[in-house]
């Protein structure tokens, strides 16, 4: 099937347009809306956007592949990323991780078999003064425990269902 | 030294979040004020004030603004909003708190150097925030205060936001603007400097949040009071964090020279457990860490550097007694083999060499003669890459390696971490 870009999403895609000199630089921006609508991005997604901003599809994967925010495969509905770098570490961050590995029964980088979480370490969140932190999706949470992150694997896996 | 509440304002007052609340904190004033002030005068306040660049290199950014050519066509304001210096937590702080301040500065800025558009570079991690922020832009523009026309005055500047997906290197400003115009965030050689040739290959300006975030309070005091309120030659008050092993982490303001074992001890509430000190990591992870005798020092940008180390962005890591200074510098090492934008070989295979050889020290299967290598391997990259993040890899590597150098070697000798082999 041929994709296509929701009407919403087209006509988010051409304000965008409006916004720079240059088309090129709707790139990010239009791969984050591709992303949303998909998913991940696909070697077809990754065309399509080519194709609507008017870009070789190399220069797009070449994009694509260089950000880490951008997702090449299909990630859990929720993505727990757990900071490891120094702050957090020093406030326990291992042992948020040690955690989460146990409760979901996967290891860093994995996603579990009902396609409801990824765990991953992230860098720095920029949460430094309320660590350990970790971001569910988009969502930060801070000053976490271990107990803490008990209690929020529970309650996202009852919302998740 | 008391604390101020110049920048961190939303500790005093309500809603500045909202349009309406920052309008009564007395929002606005000074863009009133820009618009009928000649632009080379408000440059020249900002060249009083002497304020140096928040984001971490410390340039005054009076002079920065000052080397933009005269000339015709477009010209674009950067906000650089990538904070991702591992240990930093303060442009977060004044994107939620206080979004029309840093709108409010960005307008300044552009009348003050005639600048068309601009752009708020966000880290993607921020996608919470920067889409308040969007909703703040939105309001601004229905004010008044933001697209054509500005306030009747004949001005019109637009600003939009941009978001990262994820890359450290953006935070370093050509890689930024590769990575606004949709390429990876691979760094430029400079010169052209990006006043010249930055984004869309235009004249371009480009500051850290902070530096934005000051600009009203500066044109409304003056440069030269904002300027009284720091050191000769380094002014103002700027926002400072600790982080780690401290009893009372968070976000401080002070004046620019606050002493840093102040901070840390008075401030910070000193060391959690009332353990000992080990090492401050005084401004981000490429900062080269103090040792406890080392801290009594003013946070300024040069008495930092005559400390050998750097302010930059002042937000302080604490590292108590216990901790494996070798745990630390892997977590260092990795981060920046993870972000190198791999255009370099010295800082490419660098990073990833000194990464590998940390990794091996801490399980103990390293030999000795391997920690002056990791030495040489971080001087080899120094001087020798296209951007600072060569440096800000090798630095603190270095300084790891000979502050704490009977620490690495314990881990050789006995085949791991010592506080946990046996």
């Amino acid at each position: 099937m041929q994709l296509a870009f929701s009407a919403d999403n087209e006509a988010r895609i051409g304000r965008l347009l409006a916004e720079y000199p240059d088309p090129k630089a709707c790139l990010l921006p239009a791969l984050y809306i591709a992303q949303e609508q998909f998913g991940y991005l696909t070697h077809e997604v990754m065309e399509l956007v080519a194709e609507r901003i008017g870009l070789p599809p190399g220069e797009v994967l070449s994009t694509a592949t260089f950000y880490s925010m951008f997702k090449k495969r299909p990630t859990g509905k929720y993505h727990i990323q757990v900071c490891g770098n120094v702050s957090c570490f020093l406030k326990g961050s291992d042992r948020l991780m040690a955690a989460l590995e146990k409760m979901l029964g996967i290891r860093d980088g994995e996603t579990t078999e009902d396609g409801l979480f990824t765990l991953s370490t992230v860098q720095c969140l920029a949460a430094c003064g309320t660590a350990p932190a970790l971001q569910v999706n988009d969502t930060y949470h801070e000053e976490m425990t271990p107990e803490k992150v008990v209690a929020l694997v529970n309650r996202l896996r009852e919302e998740g269902r | 030294m008391a604390q101020t509440n110049l920048l961190a304002r939303w500790r005093e007052k309500k809603d500045l979040a909202k349009l309406d609340g920052y309008k009564l904190a007395g929002g606005f004033r000074a863009l009133r004020k820009a618009l009928i002030m000649k632009p080379a005068d408000i440059i020249s306040e900002m060249k009083k004030a002497t304020i140096r660049g928040r984001g971490g290199a410390g340039f005054p950014a009076g002079m920065k603004w000052s080397f933009v050519p005269p000339g015709e066509g477009p010209r674009y304001l950067v906000i650089n909003a990538d904070e991702g210096e591992p240990g930093t937590f303060k442009d977060r702080a004044l994107l939620s708190e206080d979004p029309f301040r840093i709108i409010e500065g960005a307008v300044i800025a552009a009348r003050a150097v005639g600048l068309t558009a601009g752009y708020l570079y966000v880290r993607g991690e921020f996608f919470e925030i920067a889409q308040r922020f969007e909703k703040a832009i939105a309001d601004a523009r229905k004010g008044g205060y933001l697209g054509k026309n500005i306030l009747g005055s004949g001005f019109s500047f637009d600003l939009f936001v941009h978001l990262g997906a994820g890359a450290y290197i953006c935070g370093e400003e050509t890689a930024l603007l590769e990575s606004l115009e949709g390429k990876p965030g691979r760094p430029r050689l400079k010169p052209p400097f990006p006043a010249v040739k930055g984004a869309f290959a235009r004249p371009t300006v480009i500051n850290n949040v902070e530096t934005i975030a000051a600009v009203p309070m500066i044109l409304e005091m003056g440069g030269d009071a904002f300027h009284a309120l720091g050191v000769q030659g380094d002014g103002g008050v700027r926002l400072f964090g600790l982080s780690g092993h401290v009893n009372r982490p968070g976000l401080y303001e002070f004046p620019v020279g606050k002493n840093l074992r102040e901070l840390i001890f008075e401030d910070g509430g000193g060391i959690v457990g009332g353990k000992a000190l080990k090492g401050v990591i005084p401004g981000g992870s490429s900062t080269p860490i103090l040792l406890p005798g080392e801290i009594d020092v003013a946070m300024t940008c040069d008495s930092m550097r005559n400390a050998g180390t750097m302010l930059g962005t002042g937000c302080a890591t604490v590292i108590a007694e216990g901790t494996c200074i070798v745990q630390v510098a892997l977590r260092v090492a990795r981060f920046y083999a993870h972000e190198s934008c791999g255009q370099c070989t010295p800082c490419r295979e660098g990073c990833a060499w000194m990464a590998a050889t940390i990794e091996r020290i801490e399980k103990g299967t390293a030999e000795l003669r391997e920690l002056d290598l990791l030495l040489e391997m971080a001087r080899n990259i120094k001087g020798r890459t296209i951007c600072p993040l060569g440096e800000a890899a090798a630095m603190p590597i270095e300084a790891f390696v000979t502050k704490f150098r009977d620490e690495f070697e314990a881990h050789i000798r006995a085949g791991g971490c010592p506080s946990h082999v046996g």
